[in-house]
């Protein structure tokens, strides 16, 4: 059986992300890192090929984006991945989720896995949708903010949260499935695999060598345009107080507290 | 220009609060856009026809009742793809939550649509619909302009209000749909677990809530002591929820309550959008983090960048101390 685990290149968390006011886009000039929610993913990969349950032969990262995404591949594969997969191709710039779900799609229609995992969302454009896109594209039941994840009966048994309370659902295979952050605890690549990844096999594909058609995506062939923006309304910024001497802290809590009636 | 319809949960006998704001939402909408709202439902036999008929009063036109499983997303799919192909519909809009991302998403593929999520605003401009979302830590609002003949809007919950009173029953019409072959590879095993005790904590005036910086389970305690001297109940976020810290009733946000209490104090929690969503009606916000750069201090009153464990044994016996002296 075959895991393909989709995974993003975002704006590293220490960088403040921001939108590029000349393009209406993300501004992805600063540093990049593998998307931390798609981590999750790989682990969930990696701990269902090592459970045995099913008879999991290769798990392979995928992701679509830039030239520079393959740093993101190179992560996925350290932390596991067999191979992957790079989707890039001009004509795919400033795809919106339905956009780059279909992408995504054809890309997956080739490997023909049995298994799709994704991260709960991307850190930076946190649509949280992609894999219900891909999921109808591909035919195949699906559901997100999955936080434990057993094999039974052949299928997935998948827990999550969802508006009244935890959900216990049995998906049969294949499936597309997003994961929540708190299914695992992702493990650190060793310094071998760090130094091995980029010998793993690394496959690239434009957008015609998948079947894409080409009017369906990118800025022009997406169906919503979100490139227009405004400030949100002003509010007016809270008391900070730094803690240095704790007693005089509370103190200062206190007083606050009690000014406004609230002890 | 088509009608827009809204999707509208329902759990064990009762329609879902922030699907009937998306009901009201569309029904303002459809007014200032010359068209009429209506509702689709997807379900058993809780969806009485009087229950169903109540949905008028929120402003919906008619109500598409289809039968099928509960709580899974693509069946809904199917039935929405079915309701809109057959009357035309130009736009759907959903009130949030969980099952309305997927469900929202999942239709935009099957209809080459466009799809906003995370929206807290929805304006008529030029005749159709141009929906807001709060980006980049509600730093920045985009401005979501759809092409082609449909339109998605995933709201933020607890952004369209709840207006009823606005006229007669709706409309029922029963609606037979069958479901794609993958739609019937998900099957329900149990819905709405409650995991942990059942604590109340809407009726609170005073909420001490703790996240994942109280560092385990019994970090709570310190909420818990500061809570009984302030005469309040403690409250989660998700994180802790799901990591069995505390239980599942007493979590605020997104899929969990939401709450106004008259003084809310934040611990250890980052302050995520979708822990805000649930919290941000409160009067007063207070949050201890250690982290100065923490999304919670941009909405809090009072933001003390600090140690909770340092501070909050200390707050407890101070506000002890108030209260006694
Ligand atoms: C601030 C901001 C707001 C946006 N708002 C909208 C909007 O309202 N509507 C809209 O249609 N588009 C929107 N976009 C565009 C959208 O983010 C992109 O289309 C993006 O390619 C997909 O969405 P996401 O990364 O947010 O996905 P999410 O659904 O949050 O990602 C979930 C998972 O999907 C997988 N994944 C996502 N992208 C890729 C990829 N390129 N390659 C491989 N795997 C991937 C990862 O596993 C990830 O963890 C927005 C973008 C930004 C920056
Ligand atoms: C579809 C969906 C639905 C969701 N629904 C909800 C929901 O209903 N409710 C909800 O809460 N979340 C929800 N979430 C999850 C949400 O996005 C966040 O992951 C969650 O709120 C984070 O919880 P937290 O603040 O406890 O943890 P973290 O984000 O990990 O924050 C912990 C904070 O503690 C601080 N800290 C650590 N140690 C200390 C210390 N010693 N003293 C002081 N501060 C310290 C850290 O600086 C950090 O800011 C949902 C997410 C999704 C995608």
């Amino acid at each position: 059986m075959k895991i393909c685990v989709l995974v993003k290149e975002v704006p590293d968390a220490a960088v403040e992300k921001r939108i590029d006011p000349s393009t209406g886009r993300m501004d992805r000039s600063g540093e990049k890192n593998l998307n931390p929610y798609d981590t999750h993913a790989i682990e969930a990969a990696m701990q269902l090929k090592e459970g045995g349950a099913l008879q999991i032969d290769e798990v392979v990262a995928v992701t679509m984006g830039p030239e520079t995404a393959v740093r993101a591949l190179h992560k996925a594969v350290s932390l596991g991945a067999d191979r992957s997969l790079h989707l890039s191709d001009d004509a795919l710039a400033g795809s919106d989720v339905a956009a780059t779900g279909y992408a995504l799609a054809k890309a997956l229609e080739k490997e023909q896995p049995d298994i799709v995992l994704l991260g709960q969302q991307s850190d930076d454009g946190e649509c949280y949708t992609i894999g219900a896109v891909v999921a109808d594209h591909l035919r195949a039941p699906s559901l997100t903010q999955v936080i434990k994840l057993d094999v039974v009966d052949g299928g997935l048994r998948c827990e999550r949260q969802a508006e009244y309370g935890y959900d216990t659902v049995q998906v049969g295979l294949p499936a597309v499935i997003s994961v929540g952050d708190a299914i695992n605890e992702p493990r650190y690549p060793s310094l071998k695999a760090i130094m091995g990844a980029k010998k793993k096999p690394l496959e690239k594909a434009a957008a015609g060598d998948v079947g894409i058609d080409t009017s369906l995506v990118g800025a022009d062939g997406s169906r919503v345009q979100c490139g227009e923006f405004k400030a949100p309304p002003a509010k007016s910024a809270g008391t900070i107080i730094e803690d240095e001497d704790t007693d005089a802290t509370v103190e200062q809590i206190v007083a606050w507290l009690d000014e406004r009636k609230l002890i | 220009m088509g009608g827009i319809l809204v999707y509208v949960l329902h759990y064990e006998g009762a329609l879902n609060k922030n699907s009937l704001g998306a009901v009201s939402e569309a029904a303002k909408l459809a007014g200032e856009l010359g068209t009429t709202a209506d509702a689709i439902v997807v379900g058993g036999a809780d969806l009485t026809p009087e229950l169903l008929g109540t949905l008028g009063d929120y402003g919906a036109s008619k109500v598409y009742k289809v039968e099928g499983p509960e709580g899974l997303a693509q069946p809904v799919i199917d039935a929405m793809d079915k309701v809109i192909g057959e009357n035309g519909h130009s736009y759907v809009i959903f009130g949030g939550g969980l099952l309305g991302f997927e469900i929202g998403a999942g239709l935009a593929a099957r209809r080459q649509a466009g799809v906003t999520m995370e929206v807290t605003g929805v304006v008529v401009e030029g005749g159709k619909l141009v929906a807001e979302r709060p980006i980049l830590g509600d730093s920045q609002i985009s401005r979501s302009h759809y092409q082609g003949d449909l339109g998605i809007i995933i709201g933020r919950i607890n952004a369209f209000e709840v207006k009823g009173g606005q006229g007669g029953a709706a409309e029922i019409v029963d609606t037979a749909v069958e479901f794609s072959p993958w739609s019937t590879q998900a099957s329900m095993v149990q819905r709405g677990e409650q995991r942990g005790a059942d604590v109340n904590i809407e009726d609170a005036n005073v909420l001490v809530a703790g996240g994942r910086g109280l560092g385990k389970a019994e970090g709570f305690q310190l909420c818990e002591d500061l809570a009984g001297v302030l005469g309040g109940a403690v409250a989660a976020t998700r994180a802790v929820v799901d990591a069995g810290w505390y239980p599942y009733a007493a979590q605020i946000g997104q899929t969990g309550k939401s709450v106004a209490p008259k003084l809310y104090l934040a611990a250890g929690i980052s302050g995520a959008i979708q822990h805000k969503v649930g919290m941000q009606a409160s009067e007063n916000i207070v949050a201890i983090n250690k982290d100065a750069n923490a999304p919670i201090f941009e909405f809090s009153d009072l933001g003390i960048v600090g140690d909770l464990n340092k501070i909050l044994p200390k707050l407890t016996e101070a506000v002890k101390a108030k209260k006694g002296g």
